[in-house]
């Protein structure tokens, strides 16, 4: 069904333009074909220790992330992905080589290969890297959104957390924190329905996990994360009104996690129907067939955005593939500004304990 | 003993993966643990499981496989992901008389249960509520390119905190024996799992067929020797084990290794006896350097056994950073099998 008067005006449910449109599909294809070659480098071992996907969850980063100011001179909001949360860093400015390097732990990764995954931190671009302690990050921003207020600065800091990770005291205690000071954080809660192999349903006694709101007093909203549209409309109300000056707000994204917890794991718990149904679901699908029928787009511009992707992907696989891994001195990289990190006496050309 | 409910949930006999040493086979040490949570939940019904994916999917290392359906919902207990939150639960059901054991999906995630840890639960018998029976296990350790947040030793952030007990297994049948001691045990203890020992193949052995426990705070002679004690815990007894064996070979060095097997308490007398033997002390850990437990050991081999020192106490230790993840990067920052036989030919000719 083609809607001529939206063509005519020139915007879309989203109230985008059509080049707009045809970006957020960029994105959503570009993520999900860096991940699928990580699957790929993953299955020849090429990738370090687990892989976490996304599959079916596209549309969640890359929305939320397409309502925030992206710069790429430290001015613009800032942003914590979690480990779902590839497609984000990717609208954020983050080169698919880097990300790739960074998940086969290569020397030139932008951690030297210190650090894995969506683990990156670049504060011109606006991103900080996560740990993997779940809720930490929620802490984190409460105070990177503080300093914005304290300076008067119009920026605002976005988090993503699991469901699960809703569950930890540092979520709570971080979030309550920015909603006390009204500061400009946005969290969104992506509902995936698991975490690792435990449902909702054992996380939290709520119906579902946006009551939690009242019990912080911000502003809330959820939507279907598997509509980038939605989940990029909900994500600029909220962030419009902490750039305004109105304070924390929590939302939520229903969406489904289709693969494993990471690639190992085979996920038995999942019942078949649920897959299934969610896979008809699919957030990169649903969006082109929108795009198709409201006349955003025509085959051939999405095949052509597709061709394009594919082949920014297979170049950054090359560069990351040929790139070397770290010198083993690299573990000597400091942890303090003013101090060097000792070498192991037992490894010196002359091995001397007087020199531990 | 407090009373619990009768379990209704019995639907099926004692699988077979838990029945290894039942049938005589070899387990592995992840077995072993494996066996000993088994064999306690059926000994003692106040015993009962709580942590992040324990229940259907048998965690995430799968030592609890199998746990739900034999024990049910309420002794296999799946939490939201608030490890403050359940171990401080596990306290206060321990206080009403239950003996809970908490895991930790991977031990790096303790660090947001010190606080219960090291303020309620560890102080609890000193101010007057009572001893804490209670258990904190789960998966450590470097080596697996795990990265900084999945491959932590963080003993020493608990050691310092009198009340706690630390266990740190290097063998299926220690892994056993201590896991049983520690569950029986009325004080706390952290009990940490190397997860690159979990499966090795080496490590599989015959246990006895019996109910057997292996007391708390007792070190192990690994490997006897004449010439150099090395002191190690965990993945570093094997990896001081292969380093003695090429210095045998090499150099004719004897070197014995005393396996620490529980942290605290320390077994200072089996150190102290082992070093008046062989005059000379190298204490291994994967533990980064600085405030790690060499630096303990060194000062009460001083205290008690200073005159029988041929050389200065050295040690072998992860380098003072956190733990990278890049092959390359984690290599340099673990000790290694050379850097040991390094410092034991520097200890020889001293
Ligand atoms: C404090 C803490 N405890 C446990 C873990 C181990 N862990 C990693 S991911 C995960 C599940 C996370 O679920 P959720 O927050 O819903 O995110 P999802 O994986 O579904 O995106 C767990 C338990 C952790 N990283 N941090
Ligand atoms: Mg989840």
């Amino acid at each position: 069904m083609i809607n001529d008067s939206a063509v005519a005006a020139g915007v879309s449910a989203g109230g985008l333009g059509r080049a707009q449109l045809h970006e957020l599909y960029h994105y959503l294809q570009l993520t999900r074909q860096v991940e699928q070659a990580l699957t790929n480098l993953y299955r020849q071992n090429k990738v370090i220790g687990g892989l976490y996907r996304s599959l079916g969850q596209e549309a969640t980063a890359v929305g939320a992330v397409y309502a925030l100011r992206r710069r790429t001179d430290g001015t613009g909001d800032v942003l914590a992905p979690a480990i779902r949360n590839l497609g984000s860093l990717l609208l954020m400015g983050a080169p698919p080589a880097e990300v790739l390097r960074q998940y086969m732990a290569k020397g030139n990764s932008p951690t030297a290969g210190r650090e894995q995954n969506v683990h990156i931190t670049d504060y011109q671009r606006g991103y900080l890297a996560p740990i993997s302690h779940l809720g930490t990050m929620i802490e984190i921003l409460a105070g990177v959104a503080l300093s914005f207020r304290m300076r008067g600065e119009r920026r605002v800091a976005l988090g993503f957390s699991g469901d699960g990770a809703t569950s930890t005291g540092a979520f709570h205690e971080g979030f309550n924190f920015a909603a006390v000071q009204r500061a400009p954080l946005v969290v969104i809660i992506e509902n995936n329905r698991y975490a690792y192999s435990t449902p909702i349903e054992r996380q939290t006694a709520c119906e579902s996990f946006i009551e939690k709101a009242g019990g912080y007093g911000v502003w809330s909203e959820c939507c279907d994360g598997n509509d980038v549209l939605a989940v990029f409309g909900m994500t600029r109300r909220a962030v419009e009104r902490a750039r305004a000056g109105e304070g924390a707000a929590l939302l939520e994204v229903i969406t489904y996690r289709r693969k494993g917890h990471a690639e190992h794991d085979p996920q038995h718990y999942v019942p078949a129907e649920e897959l299934k149904h969610w896979q008809e679901r699919d957030p990169v699908d649903a969006f082109e067939r929108r795009l198709l029928a409201e006349g955003w787009a025509t085959p051939d511009e999405l095949e052509t955005i597709r061709a394009r992707v594919a082949e920014q992907v297979e170049r950054a696989r090359d560069q990351a593939e040929s790139s070397p891994m770290p010198e083993p001195e690299g573990a000597l990289y400091p942890v303090y500004g003013d101090a060097e990190i000792a070498r192991p006496w037992t490894r010196l050309s002359l091995p001397d304990p007087h020199l531990a | 003993m407090a009373t619990v409910k009768e379990q209704t949930v019995r639907p099926r006999e004692k699988p077979e993966h838990v029945r290894h040493t039942e049938l005589g086979k070899p387990v592995t040490l992840l077995e072993a643990i494996r066996e000993a949570l088994w064999e306690e939940m059926e000994r003692d019904p106040t015993v009962f499981l709580l942590g992040e994916d324990i229940g259907s999917y048998g965690g995430a290392f799968k030592v609890t496989e199998g746990f739900l359906d034999y024990f049910g919902a309420d002794r296999v207990m799946d939490t939201p992901i608030s490890e403050a939150g359940f171990t401080g639960a596990a306290a206060g059901a321990a206080h009403m008389g239950m003996r809970p054991i908490v895991e930790m999906q991977f031990m790096d995630f303790v660090s947001c249960a010190y606080e219960p840890l090291t303020n309620y639960v560890a102080t609890s018998r000193w101010r007057g509520s009572g001893p804490v029976p209670l258990v904190v296990r789960g998966p450590v350790g470097g080596g697996v390119r795990g990265g900084p947040f999945h491959s932590q030793n963080p003993e020493m952030a608990f050691f310092h905190t009198p009340g706690l007990k630390i266990v740190y297994p290097a063998t299926a049948h220690d892994a056993k024996g201590l896991l049983k001691a520690a569950i029986r045990d009325d004080d706390p203890v952290l009990y940490f799992e190397h997860k690159k020992l979990y499966r090795l193949p080496a490590l599989r052995e015959t246990l006895p067929n019996e109910d057997f426990v292996v007391p708390l705070g007792q070190a192990r002679v690994h490997r006897e020797g004449k010439d150099i004690t090395v002191v190690a815990y965990g993945m570093m007894v094997h990896e001081s084990q292969r380093a003695a064996e090429q210095l045998e070979q090499e150099d004719g060095l004897q070197i014995e290794i005393l396996d620490l097997r529980t942290l605290l308490p320390l077994d200072d007398d089996a150190i102290v006896q082992s070093v008046r033997k062989t005059n000379r002390l190298l204490v291994v850990h994967e533990d980064t350097r600085t405030g790690g437990i060499a630096g303990e050991i060194a000062l009460r081999v001083s205290e008690r056994a200073f005159e029988w020192l041929d050389a200065p106490i050295l040690r072998v230790t992860a380098i003072d950073t956190p733990v990278p993840y890049s092959p390359p990067l984690e290599d340099y920052f673990l000790p290694q099998v050379s850097d040991i036989v390094t410092a034991c030919r520097y200890l020889a000719k001293y």
